[in-house]
């Protein structure tokens, strides 16, 4: 090994490394506001990334009936909810938000040159599709039980991953895409080539962890999660409702998820089921931080890539072994430094 | 939709298995969802274009998906075998799930034809393979014609990259023997999993052990991950793929950057290049028809074509033992599987079946072609 092999490699664990950092900043995010852990995370790059391919290939992308079907029963639900407490005013709002969205997003994907748009409405029309599944999903799935001990959570998100993974085999069927790269600029860097999209995906990825720290520094929301996050009851008790928070969390989290597959969709094929194995790492990198700290996280997910990269190119048929086996000492490491504080159940 | 509609097919015949016994049953397993879904789904396709009746009797398919998981392929041919009585078991899609079955169909004295690779599912055959036939070409036929053409082209050194899984094990294995002995350098071997986001360790390496060609053997469109790596990092040398691509979403995943590549299939990949003199290409153009009839123009593939030769197999053999037993007894199990030990010549799409009572394949040369990606096509290399 040379050094600019090295260089090279260390491009590409970087690269992916900042996708890791995405996910692991979301799944840290959606732990510590609502105790559950995310495993579906990995299906909203998989979402965002292939629901963009159909768009390309000018198709309607099924995702879309997801989205309507969840904002119909999404509906169904709130506006029973409301008679039943007899706010009848509520009603319209349910109704705009949950059904009104999806139809005019269906309408605007049936009506719309979709093979002929310029990449950047292709890729905020795939977002608009998947993103509001999050929120939905909260509202559906985790609210109902959202007192519930983080066990049973993490059950539920398994079976979430486990329904999202079929779904995607019937959506976007057995066989990989790419898309083509937002840019097919390449610089030359010292002795080695960096192409476009891995400057794409790094930029955004620390553009987006700006954003996501601004948001939660500045805005009113963003300190409401931060709240909730560090004291459930203390916050409630502040007027900020849980419900609110888990769903702002999801959404984000989507919108994590889908841009991440977003950007990674030039570099590599992706499969309906290769969002899994892309948030477990992205998991490993959140351990790394305790499922509390960002930013250890993100400095998890970054070794998380350069380990994978290096160990492909040293031993590439461990490589998995190699980076899961990382928890390990991380575990170990952090149940000797860290005191245990009991959960409140 | 199409899946819907085919499961309640699957659902209806259950149904009619059960009211009528005197009908050929046959026990159908195949990967429709799960990692090998991309070979189940055709597959699972092909079963619905086979015959219906054969030889005067009635054939009743009751397809089953087994998730490409080895437990639940087990279950199938569990369930398949006590309350559906078949007959006569197809499938499965992958060898794991195939080897696992072997057990089953042996203990309940049941013929079974697989739809996976390796060779290891009929080979030796022994007290229990004897039940077990397979349709696709082994691994080693496979790689004995990647060697012969890259030592007609003049490369010395060769490396391999494959997937970490029991197919790039198989195919290590076989190539590096072979590989050995027609003095052929391995200089590198590296592995990649099909979910990897990134193949560029394994690619250096690769590249910097300098190698006249590279194969890659992976199936599907993951194997179109490292071949962009090696075009993306400039690498000059001749790269093969396996038979494992042989589908038309990996020339669309893949696109420019597979250009000049060159594979083993089986010949229905090329069926319309073949020479008319060819004596497979009429049964593999006939398969192609029926497929592309149903399913759309393009959309055929070779991994449906070894569903139907497990078809063409049975409808070969059927006729024969039905002359010495009633359907749905134990005595026309043990006469289907000597008729299928004893099948000659039987045109199919991949080639000609002539099985023997040491070969349960039964392919043989005429049962491979050499094809090259030229033009977003594939092309019989003459």
């Amino acid at each position: 090994m040379d050094f600019q092999i090295a260089l090279l490699l260390a491009q590409d664990g970087i690269t992916n490394g900042a996708i890791y950092a995405l996910l692991a900043l979301a799944l840290v995010l959606v732990f510590a506001v609502t105790r559950v852990i995310f495993i579906p995370q990995g299906e909203f790059v998989a979402y965002g990334a292939l629901t963009l391919v159909m768009i390309q290939a000018g198709t309607v992308p099924a995702t879309l009936w997801l989205l309507l079907g969840a904002g119909v029963l999404a509906a169904a639900v709130d506006a029973r909810g409301a008679l039943a407490s007899g706010q009848k005013g509520r009603l319209a709002g349910v109704l705009a938000w949950n059904v009104g969205y999806p139809v005019v997003l269906a309408a605007l994907l049936y009506l719309l040159p979709l093979a002929t748009l310029a990449l950047p409405l292709q890729v905020l029309l795939a977002l608009l599709v998947v993103v509001p599944m999050g929120p939905l999903m909260y509202r559906l799935i985790y609210q109902p039980v959202a007192a519930a001990p983080v066990l049973i959570l993490l059950i539920i998100s398994v079976a979430v991953h486990v329904g999202m993974v079929g779904l995607g085999l019937l959506f976007f069927g057995a066989e990989g895409s790419r898309t083509p790269p937002f840019s097919e600029a390449r610089f030359e860097l010292g002795p080695m080539m960096v192409n476009g999209q891995t400057i794409w995906v790094i930029a955004a990825s620390i553009v987006l962890i700006v954003a996501l720290y601004q948001f939660f520094g500045r805005s009113i929301y963003g300190k409401a999660l931060r709240a909730t996050a560090m004291n459930r009851n203390g916050a409630r008790l502040m007027g900020i409702s849980p419900a609110l928070a888990g769903r702002l969390t999801f959404l984000l989290a989507a919108l994590i998820g889908a841009l991440s597959g977003v950007l990674i969709a030039p570099i590599t094929t992706i499969y309906y089921d290769t969002g899994f194995l892309i948030g477990l790492k992205g998991f490993v990198a959140a351990i790394v931080g305790g499922l509390a700290s960002y930013p250890i996280a993100a400095a998890g997910a970054v070794l998380v890539g350069l380990l994978e990269a290096f160990s492909s190119f040293w031993a590439s048929a461990y490589k998995e072994v190699i980076v899961f086996t990382l928890i390990i000492p991380v575990l170990l490491w952090r149940s000797f430094t860290s005191h245990h504080v009991e959960e409140e159940e | 939709m199409k899946l819907r509609t085919s499961m309640m097919a699957a659902i209806g015949l259950a149904f009619a298995a059960t009211a009528a016994h005197a009908d050929i049953n046959v026990g159908v397993t195949v990967s429709a969802t799960g990692p090998a879904a991309s070979l189940g789904i055709p597959e699972k396709n092909t079963i619905a274009l086979l015959p219906t009746t054969i030889a005067g009797e009635k054939v009743n398919y009751i397809v089953l998906d087994d998730a490409s998981d080895t437990t639940s392929a087990v279950k199938n041919v569990r369930k398949l075998i006590s309350e559906d009585k078949v007959d006569v078991i197809l499938g499965s899609t992958i060898t794991p799930n195939s080897l696992a079955m072997i057990d089953v169909v042996a203990e309940s004295a049941t013929p079974m034809i697989s739809m996976a690779a390796s060779a290891r599912i009929v080979e030796p055959v022994d007290d229990k393979k004897r039940w077990v036939f397979k349709t696709p070409q082994n691994d080693a036929q496979m790689s004995t014609a990647i060697i012969e053409h890259m030592t007609n082209n003049g490369v010395k050194t060769v490396a391999f990259i494959g997937f970490s899984d029991a197919y790039g094990e198989g195919w290590y294995e076989q190539f590096a023997a072979v590989a050995d002995v027609r003095k052929l350098k391995m200089v590198a071997n590296e592995r990649f999993a099909r979910t990897d986001t990134s193949v560029t360790g394994q690619v250096l390496k690769i590249m910097s052990a300098k190698p006249d060609a590279v194969l890659i053997a992976g199936s599907g469109t993951p194997a179109a991950l490292p071949q962009k790596a090696f075009k993306e990092r400039g690498f000059a040398g001749k790269i093969y793929q396996t038979h494992g691509v042989a589908n038309n979403d990996f020339l669309r995943v893949c696109g420019k950057d597979c250009e000049g590549t060159f594979l083993p299939a089986g010949p229905v990949l090329v069926a319309a290049q073949l020479p008319d003199t060819n004596p497979v290409k009429k049964s593999a153009v006939e398969y192609i028809t029926k497929y592309e009839t149903a399913h759309g123009k393009g959309s055929v593939s070779t991994f449906g074509a070894h569903g139907w030769d497990s078809g063409v197999l049975l409808a070969a053999a059927v006729p024969t033992a039905l002359k010495k037993a009633k359907p749905g007894t134990k005595e026309f199990r043990a006469a289907l599987r000597d008729a299928l030990e004893g099948l000659k010549e039987v045109p199919a799409a991949h080639g000609i079946f002539t099985m023997s009572p040491n070969d349960h394949l039964g392919l043989d040369q005429r049962a491979r072609v050499m094809v090259q990606i030229q033009g977003g096509a594939w092309k019989l290399v003459k």
